[in-house]
């Protein structure tokens, strides 16, 4: 079923925490709603949830698939043009370890990045209720909810004093 | 930082995508200009392509001249970038927020500059694929591992592929607010698919905040083995008295370091100049970046002595008359007391004066001195060296860069320049959210009797606050 998005808008970081209390209170689940701003504030400043991700694992991953690499790639090439130098091993292992550092650390800043962008919920390709002046400084609430259940969000969100009138969206 | 003004959040969103939306006057002949160099320099090197390398002043016995000493200059600048955001993102040093983005973006340009020169210098570009890419492309040879022409592309590959991601990262907050300010649907569009429909949640800034400090982490050992790795593609030879040192990696780290540092406060300067930001880059910023010049430019004194102590203790004949060349022949001598005067004795002393530090004009002019002095210092590392004129040198030869190499080298000036230009005219060369972020954070505290300003430490997470309450 379809969604909708609601979106109200505060110049006072006060009121948009009363929203979010407003939006509890009318029985709202924590996934419903959200808080946008144009810059980042201290967590809990709202009164929000802290947000749960497991970006830290991303890095480990990318950083063994990318030792994986390396060493295949080095001890592959090796022994398939087989070079005896001086009558030493085929594997040289100084060289082979800056390549695997390389595909290490290239393995897990790709992972990282990838990390970054699946936990930051991107790419997004509807922005639902939004409003240009978020980045400008104010503060918005969005909630995203069924169709029935938008005219309790908007109450909510003008109960805090709104300073705009609300926006609607599809999701 | 104890310097600020108070700024609207739309306050600094109209003064740092001014640039974006007006085109300032001086910008379409600048790019012009730049543009008209960089072709110059390209049709220099369709003309090597054509009549082959023997067009350049490279000959036996030196066979690494003008472009590989502005390969390592290039790789060095490429380093400070993102060593400098960083280290200071990491340190959550307050003085880091307007300068971040220019340093990293930097980082980006001068690496693809630095690729040019090895690659136009091998002559046939296009067969560097087979000495790098894992593939037998013939007769199953396979290319070779223990030499440092496959570390090389892998290391300043990973690097560059590492910033440019870092960068993206980075913009995503900013190129949301460029979403929002365009006019033109079509701008808007193009503004809107690169910013992946960011909006802002508090866990979307959570993951920047934390994008920051992990990717500052895991940059920071690449940053430090690219240019180890660009010094073993001298010491590992064991042919050239000169280069075949063990201080080699540190050396080149340091001044790498010192150059880097020294163009990201060229640059903050001409932010100030060009597109008159002098209301994020204040004196305090100037003062912040000489007075971390100084350590840098003394450690890389210390290295530089170092390495000639470790040259001359050896009382190795062939190390003592590389050193009498690079010191006291003719042309290397003078050039030499060049290098120390422009990269060492005249910054230092100035930069200990607070009024210098503050100045954008001073620490404009003894910054470039000290670039001058750090090509100067790769030049007299590579072609000394392999001039090596000791007794029982079989080719007595010199170098003298010809012309090509010369326009070669001039491109990859204004290919950087032009590259931060365009850069600047289509996303924001200051970080929008982190200059915001600083003022949010700001505050001003009572001590006794006394208010002074605080910073909020930024990134902590809920619990935190949660403990202390």
């Amino acid at each position: 079923m379809a969604k909708r998005s609601v979106l109200g808008l505060y110049t006072e970081e006060d009121a948009a925490a009363d929203a979010l209390d407003n939006l509890r209170d009318a029985g709202f689940e924590e996934n419903e709603y959200e808080i946008l701003t144009g810059t980042p504030y201290p967590e809990g400043t709202f009164g929000e949830a802290e947000p749960h991700h497991n970006l830290y694992r991303w890095p480990l991953i990318g950083a063994a698939c990318g030792f994986t690499g390396g060493l295949i790639i080095t001890a592959g090439t090796q022994m398939a043009y087989p070079l005896i130098t001086g009558g030493k091993p085929i594997l040289s292992i100084p060289p082979m370890a800056i390549i695997m550092y390389e595909g290490t650390m290239l393995g897990a800043i790709i992972f990282t990045i990838i990390g970054i962008i699946f936990e930051s919920r991107l790419p997004r390709l509807f922005m639902g209720a939004y409003s240009e002046k978020i980045t400008e400084g104010h503060i918005g609430v969005t909630v995203t909810t069924e169709e029935g259940r938008t005219d309790d969000a908007e109450e909510a969100l003008k109960k805090a004093g709104t300073t705009e009138d609300i926006i609607r969206g599809w999701e | 930082m104890q310097e600020h003004e108070q700024l609207s959040q739309k306050q600094i969103n109209d003064d740092l995508t001014r640039a974006i939306f007006v085109t300032p006057k001086w910008w379409l002949p600048a790019v012009t200009f730049l543009s008209i160099l960089v072709v110059t320099g390209l049709a220099a090197f369709a003309f090597m392509v054509y009549h082959g390398v023997g067009v350049t002043g490279l000959n036996r016995p030196v066979f690494w001249g003008f472009f590989i000493a502005n390969f390592v200059f290039w790789i060095g600048i490429s380093h400070a970038g993102i060593m400098i955001s960083a280290i200071l993102r990491l340190t959550q040093a307050e003085w880091r927020r307007p300068i971040t983005r220019a340093a990293e973006v930097m980082t980006i340009f001068s690496l693809v500059a630095a690729l040019h020169t090895p690659l136009f210098h091998v002559g046939r570009p296009w067969r560097v694929l087979y000495w790098i890419f894992p593939y037998d492309f013939d007769r199953g040879i396979w290319p070779n591992i223990r030499s440092p022409f496959v570390w090389d592309p892998s290391a300043v590959g990973t690097y560059l592929i590492a910033s440019t991601l870092f960068v993206f990262v980075c913009l995503l907050p900013d190129i949301a607010i460029l979403r929002d300010r365009a006019k033109a649907s079509f701008v808007k569009k193009i503004y809107a698919g690169l910013c992946l429909g960011f909006r802002g949640t508090p866990r979307q800034w959570r993951l920047q905040t934390l994008a920051g400090i992990l990717l500052s982490a895991l940059v920071l050992p690449v940053f430090v083995s690219v240019h180890s790795i660009v010094s073993w593609d001298f010491a590992v030879l064991i042919a050239v008295e000169g280069w075949h040192s063990t201080i080699f990696a540190p050396y080149f780290i340091i001044g790498a370091i010192h150059s880097g540092v020294s163009a990201v406060a060229m640059l903050m300067a001409l932010c100030v100049w060009l597109y008159k930001l002098d209301r994020y880059i204040k004196p305090d910023h100037f003062d912040a970046i000489a007075r971390l010049l100084i350590i840098v430019a003394t450690t890389w004194f210390f290295f530089f002595f170092l390495e000639w102590v470790y040259a001359l203790y050896t009382l190795a004949s062939p190390e003592i008359a590389l050193r009498e060349l690079q010191a006291f022949e003719w042309p290397y001598g003078p050039l030499f007391a060049l290098f120390v005067i422009l990269s060492f004795v005249i910054p230092v002393p100035v930069w200990m004066f607070k009024r210098c530090r503050r100045s954008a004009l001073i620490m404009f002019f003894t910054t470039i001195l000290v670039n001058i002095g750090m090509w100067l210092e790769r030049f007299l590392i590579v072609i000394p060296g392999l001039v090596r004129r000791s007794h029982m040198t079989f080719d007595w030869g010199t170098y003298h860069p010809s012309l090509i190499e010369i326009l070669i080298v001039v491109e990859t000036f204004a290919f950087v320049a032009l590259g931060m230009l365009v850069f600047a005219k289509v996303l924001p060369l200051i970080p929008l959210f982190d200059v915001k972020e600083g003022v949010i954070f700001r505050h001003v505290i009572k001590v006794g009797r006394k208010t002074i300003p605080a910073t909020i430490r930024e990134g902590l997470p809920h619990h935190y606050y949660d403990k202390n309450h």
